[in-house]
C-alpha cells in the first residue's frame, strides 16, 4: 500500500540539546529517515581572523584561546609555531618538550570530552561523560596550576612560555600519567562491552576512504577511515620526531571505529607523556622576543595534530607589528564538510550520533 | 553494570562549592587587578599591550622628572584575563587578584577605578610574579584525591 | 487487637474501621459504598503523592551518587524537599500556548495522562484480604492492560496538539512503540495467570507461596523490558530522547500541564513497580515486617533496578527497539506460555496442587529463560538484529529531495 507521504523539514538546532553549541541543521526527514540535510554556521562568528590583523603578534595569542575552547593551549601552540617560523626565532629544548607535554594532555582533554558527549547523545544520562570529566578536572587543575587558568589558558609566548612550570607540576603531571591508563580501561568497560553502545555504532556513518581524503578532513575522522595520516608522524613539528608512539586506525570508518581511534589515541598520548616527563631538560622557558615583534615580510603556514585534526595558521606579515593576514584552517569546519554524506539514510537517532563523532565545537567551527 | 554499581559507593568527587572551596592555584588570574601606586611610572605599557584597550591610563608631570598618574580605569567587563598586561609592566606594579567572585549586576558596576584598584579585597596572585608563589597557600590538586589540602607529593611519586 | 496488628496491616484495618462505622451510623447502603470510595481514593492518594515525591528525590540522588555527586542536598533534610520546591517553582511559571496549537487537546492531554495512571491503583493490594485494594475486581490484570494502554492517546494528543515537529515525531514514536511493546506485557502476564487460574489481584498474590519471579523468570524479564519501554525510561526511552527530540511530546508544556505529565510518568513508574511487585514479587507478603512495608520495600526495589539502568546504558535507536519488541521478546513470550501451559498441565495431573514446592520447575524454568535467551539473541543478531540496510534509501534518496538553499522553509 501505497501513501501519500510528504518529507519533514526540521530545524535542528541552532539550540538544540545535542548540537554542541550553536550549530544548525536543517533537516528533510520522511518518517524517522533523514533524506537530505544543510549544515549552517556562523551563529558563533566573532570575526577573530578579522581581529588579529588589528592588533599585534602577542595580543593575538588570547584570541587564540577563544576557537577552540577546551584545548586551547593547542591553538596557542599552533600559532606561536607560525609566528615563530615567520620570524625565525629559535626556542630551547626545554620549552620543546613543555609544549609537547600539554598538547598531549589537551589531547586526552579533546578525546574525553569527544567521547563522552557521544555517549551523551547516544543517551547515557550524563554517566561516561562525568566519569570522563572527572579526569578531565584534573587535567584542568594542572593547566591552573601553569597559567592560572583553566580553559583560556593563554600560556605559550612567541618565543618560549609565559612562566615555568612550578615545582609541584610534575609530581602532580606523573601521578596523572600513571593513573590515566587504569581510568582509560574503565571507560573501555562501560562502553566497549556494552552491547547497546556496540549496535549504536557499529556500522553506523560509514566515512570512505576516498571521500574522506577528497573533503580533506584529518584527525581521527580521517584515521577512521583507515589512513595513517598525523601530522606528528607525517611532518614532525616540535620534537615529536623523538618520541615512540604508534598511530591506531580504524578499518571501517564508522561511528565505533572513530570511538576506538579516540580511545587509542589517549593511550598513545599516555605513552607520549611517560616518555616527556622523564626527558624534560632543564633550561630557560621564557621568552626573549620583543613584545612588538616586527617579523621580516613574508608568509608561514604551521600546522600540527590536534585532537580533532590538523590545525593549521597561516600568517602573512607586511613586516608590521600586526599581521597582515591571519588565517586558521580549522580542522572541525573541515570535518563536518561530510556531515551530509555520512548522515543520509539513517535515522534521526544516528544523526546526532554521527554528529557527535565528528567532534565539533562551535567556536573552532564558526571562529 | 557492574562498573556503575562499583562508583555507587565510591566517595564523591565534587565539592559543596560555598561552603567548602579548593584552593585554587597561586598564579590564578582572577577578575581584578592589583595596582601600586607607589611603582607605577605612569608608562602606559599595560594599556599598549592589552588587546582590548580597556585600560585608560592619564598622567600629568609634577615637575620632579615623573608622572603622577590621574586616572587609571580597568574596564573589567570587557576584560578577557589574558594577563598580558601584568607581564609587560616593566616595574612590577600591576597584579592580578586571586579573587573569582566579581559578579555585578550592571556592567558600570565592572568599571575598576583607582580606588577599587588600589584596595584589594583579596591577596594578589604570584602571576608574573614568581617572587610571590611560596607565600601562598598550596593549590588542592585533585589528582591527589578530593580532600588535600596538602601537597603530599614527592619526586618519586 | 494489639496497636503493631493494627500498624502490620495499617491500610486495610483504617478503611475496615471505616466501613463498620459508617455501617453503624444506619446509612443507606449507597452512601456505604461511595463514602468507601471517598476513604480508598484517600488512602491511595495518600500512598501515591509521598512516594513519588521520594521516587523522584531518589532518582536524582541515586544517580547522583552512581556519577559520584551528592545529588540535591539543599533543600530540606538531604533535599528531601527539592520537588516540593520545584513544583513551586513550575507553578508560578507561565503557561505558553503555541499560537496554531489546538488548545482543547493540549488542555487534556495532561489529565488524560494523570488520571489513566491514577486510575490504575484501585485494584493494587496493598495488604491482605479483599480489602486491601480498593475494588477487587475479579478481572483486575484485565483492568490493568486496558487502563495502562490508554495514556498513550494522551501521549499522541500531546504530540498532535502541540503543532510542534519534534513533538509530533515524539508522539509517533510513543504510538508505535508502546502498541508494539503492549503485546509481549500482556503475554508475559498470560504465563502467571495460566499458574494462578485467575485474574483477580488479591487471588495471584494469594496463589503466590514463592515469588513468581522463580517460576516465571522469562516473564519477569519480558514484562519488565516492556514495561521500561511503556514508561519511557532509559534504555527504550525513544519517546523523549532528549539529545534527539529535545523532550518528544511535551517539548511546548510549560508550567502546571509540564508538571502534571511529569507527575504522571512518575505515577506510572509506581504503577509499574507495583504491578512487579504485586505479579512477579508476591506483592505483600513477607515475614516480620507490617505488609504495606513489605510492598513499599519490593517497590522500591524494583523501582533502583530501573534507575541503575537508566544510569548505566544508553538509549536504542528507534528501529532497533521496535525489532526488539517483535522479534526478540513476543516470540520469547510466546514459548514461555507454551511451556508455562505444559507445566501447569503436568503439575494438575501428576502432581499434588499447591501443597509441595514446585522445585523441579523453578530450575527448568530458569534453564530454560538461559538458554532461550542466549539462542534468541544470536539468532536475533543473525536476522540483522533491527540493523536497517542503509545503502537502499541512499539509494533511493540520491535523486531525490534537494535543498534549495533559497527555498522558504514550509
Amino acid at each position: 500500500m501505497d501513501l501519500d507521504t510528504k518529507p519533514l523539514v526540521v530545524n535542528f538546532g541552532p539550540h538544540h540539546p545535542s548540537t554542541h553549541g550553536v550549530f544548525r541543521m536543517r533537516v528533510i526527514l520522511d518518517g524517522e529517515v533523514v533524506v537530505d540535510l544543510e549544515p549552517i554556521f556562523g551563529y558563533l562568528h566573532r570575526g577573530i581572523e578579522k581581529l588579529a590583523e588589528g592588533r599585534t603578534y602577542t595580543q593575538n595569542i588570547p584570541f587564540t584561546d577563544r576557537m577552540e575552547y577546551r584545548v586551547s593551549m593547542v591553538n596557542n601552540f599552533a600559532y606561536v609555531l607560525a609566528v615563530e617560523k615567520l620570524a625565525g626565532i629559535e626556542v630551547t629544548e626545554r620549552v620543546e618538550y613543555l609544549r609537547v607535554m600539554f598538547a598531549e594532555l589537551m589531547r586526552i582533554s579533546s578525546h574525553l570530552t569527544a567521547v563522552g558527549f557521544l555517549m551523551q547523545e547516544m543517551g547515557a544520562m550524563g554517566t561516561p561523560l562525568l566519569y570522563m570529566y572527572r579526569e578531565r578536572e584534573k587535567l584542568l587543575d594542572l593547566t591552573d596550576m601553569v597559567c592560572g587558568q583553566r580553559l583560556t589558558h593563554n600560556y605559550m609566548r612567541i618565543g618560549g612560555l609565559s612562566h615555568d612550570i612550578p615545582p609541584e607540576f610534575l609530581p602532580a603531571a606523573k601521578r596523572f600519567v600513571r593513573e590515566m591508563p587504569g581510568f582509560i580501561d574503565e571507560y573501555d568497560q562501560l562502553l566497549k562491552d556494552n552491547e547497546i553502545v556496540l549496535a549504536r555504532t557499529k556500522g553506523v556513518g560509514i566515512l570512505p576512504v576516498d571521500m574522506a581524503i577528497n573533503n580533506s578532513c584529518s584527525g581521527p575522522m580521517l584515521r577512521a577511515s583507515g589512513v595513517p595520516w598525523d601530522i606528528r608522524k607525517a611532518d614532525p613539528y616540535s620534537v615529536y620526531d623523538r618520541f615512540d608512539f604508534d598511530i591506531p586506525i580504524g578499518t571501517v570508518g564508522d561511528v565505533y571505529d572513530r570511538y576506538r581511534v579516540r580511545i587509542e589515541e589517549m593511550r598513545q598520548s599516555v605513552r607520549i607523556l611517560e616518555q616527556v616527563l622523564d626527558q624534560i631538560p632543564p633550561g630557560e622557558v621564557c621568552a626573549k622576543a620583543p613584545n612588538l615583534l616586527r617579523p621580516p615580510k613574508g608568509e608561514a603556514y604551521a600546522h600540527i595534530e590536534a585532537g580533532t585534526g590538523e590545525l593549521g595558521y597561516y600568517l602573512v606579515s607586511d613586516g608590521s607589528i600586526a599581521p597582515y593576514r591571519f588565517r586558521v584552517r580549522s580542522p572541525e569546519l573541515l570535518n563536518l564538510a561530510v556531515l551530509r554524506e555520512i548522515s543520509i539514510g539513517w535515522k534521526v537517532g544516528d544523526l546526532v550520533v554521527i554528529l557527535g563523532s565528528i567532534d565539533i565545537n562551535l567556536g573552532e567551527v564558526d571562529r | 553494570m557492574a562498573l556503575t554499581l562499583q562508583h555507587l559507593f565510591r566517595k564523591n568527587i565534587t565539592t559543596q562549592y560555598p561552603e567548602k572551596r579548593l584552593q585554587p592555584s597561586r598564579r590564578i588570574r582572577g577578575q581584578q587587578f592589583v595596582w601600586r601606586v607607589d611603582l607605577c611610572t605612569g608608562c602606559a605599557t599595560c594599556a599598549k599591550s592589552c588587546p582590548h584597550g580597556i585600560i585608560q591610563i592619564t598622567t600629568s608631570k609634577n615637575g620632579e622628572n615623573r608622572y603622577i598618574v590621574d586616572k587609571i580605569e580597568f574596564d573589567t567587563g570587557r576584560c578577557m584575563f589574558c594577563g598580558l598586561c601584568v607581564e609587560a609592566c616593566p616595574f612590577n606594579a600591576l597584579y592580578m587578584g586571586r579573587s573569582y567572585e566579581q559578579a555585578r549586576y550592571s556592567h558600570r558596576l565592572l568599571w575598576a577605578d583607582k580606588e577599587i584598584l588600589m584596595a584589594p579585597q583579596d591577596e594578589v596572585s604570584a602571576y608574573g610574579h614568581p617572587e610571590l608563589e611560596e607565600r601562598l597557600p598550596k593549590q588542592t590538586l585533585l589528582v591527589y584525591g578530593q580532600f588535600s589540602q596538602e601537597m603530599v607529593a614527592t619526586e618519586n611519586d | 487487637m494489639g496497636v503493631w496488628d493494627y500498624i502490620v496491616d495499617l491500610f486495610v484495618n483504617v478503611r475496615t474501621d471505616w466501613i463498620e462505622f459508617l455501617q453503624g451510623q444506619g446509612l443507606a447502603s449507597s452512601l456505604v459504598v461511595f463514602l468507601d470510595g471517598l476513604i480508598g481514593i484517600t488512602l491511595i492518594l495518600m500512598f501515591v503523592f509521598p512516594t513519588v515525591i521520594i521516587f523522584i528525590w531518589l532518582e536524582r540522588r541515586f544517580i547522583g551518587w552512581i556519577q559520584l555527586r551528592p545529588g540535591p542536598n539543599r533543600c530540606g533534610p538531604f533535599g528531601l524537599l527539592q520537588p516540593v520546591a520545584d513544583a513551586v517553582k513550575v507553578l508560578f511559571k507561565e503557561i505558553i500556548h503555541p499560537t496554531e496549537g489546538d488548545k482543547l487537546i493540549l488542555w487534556i492531554a495532561p489529565a488524560l495522562v494523570f488520571f489513566s495512571a491514577l486510575m490504575l491503583f484501585a485494584v493494587i493490594p496493598i495488604g491482605e484480604g479483599s480489602l486491601g485494594a480498593l475494588s477487587d475486581l475479579n478481572i483486575g490484570i484485565l483492568y490493568i492492560v486496558a487502563i495502562g494502554s490508554l495514556g498513550v492517546i494522551a501521549l499522541f494528543m500531546a504530540g498532535w496538539g502541540s503543532n510542534n515537529k519534534y513533538a509530533l515525531l515524539g508522539a509517533m514514536r510513543a504510538v508505535a512503540q508502546l502498541i508494539s511493546y503492549e503485546v509481549p506485557m500482556v503475554l508475559a502476564i498470560i504465563g502467571v495467570v495460566l499458574i494462578v487460574g485467575s485474574l483477580q489481584m488479591s487471588e495471584i498474590v494469594g496463589k503466590q507461596t514463592i515469588p513468581f519471579i522463580l517460576l516465571q523468570p522469562l516473564g519477569f524479564l519480558i514484562y519488565f523490558l516492556g514495561a521500561l519501554a511503556e514508561l519511557n525510561r532509559s534504555p527504550l526511552d525513544q519517546v523523549e530522547a532528549e539529545s534527539e527530540l529535545t523532550t518528544g511530546y511535551f517539548t511546548e508544556y510549560s508550567g502546571m500541564r509540564f508538571a502534571t505529565f511529569f507527575l504522571g510518568e512518575y505515577i506510572n513508574t509506581l504503577v509499574v513497580a507495583t504491578i512487579v511487585t504485586t505479579v512477579f514479587l508476591s506483592g505483600w507478603k513477607g515475614p516480620f515486617l507490617p505488609v504495606w512495608l513489605w510492598f513499599v520495600a519490593k517497590v522500591f526495589a524494583v523501582f533502583l533496578l530501573m534507575l541503575w539502568m537508566r544510569a548505566t546504558l544508553v538509549r536504542v535507536r528507534v528501529d532497533q527497539i521496535m525489532a526488539f519488541s517483535w522479534k526478540f521478546l513476543i516470540p520469547l513470550a510466546l514459548i514461555n506460555i507454551f511451556i508455562t501451559a505444559g507445566e501447569v498441565l503436568i503439575w494438575d495431573e501428576w502432581m499434588s496442587g499447591w501443597e509441595s514446592f514446585p522445585w523441579p520447575f523453578i530450575f527448568v524454568n530458569w534453564a530454560v529463560a538461559a538458554i532461550l535467551i542466549l539462542l534468541w539473541s544470536k539468532l536475533f543478531f543473525k536476522l540483522g538484529g533491527g540493523r536497517v540496510e542503509v545503502r537502499e534509501i541512499r539509494d533511493r534518496y540520491s535523486q531525490g529531495y534537494g535543498v534549495n538553499p533559497s527555498a522558504p522553509v514550509p
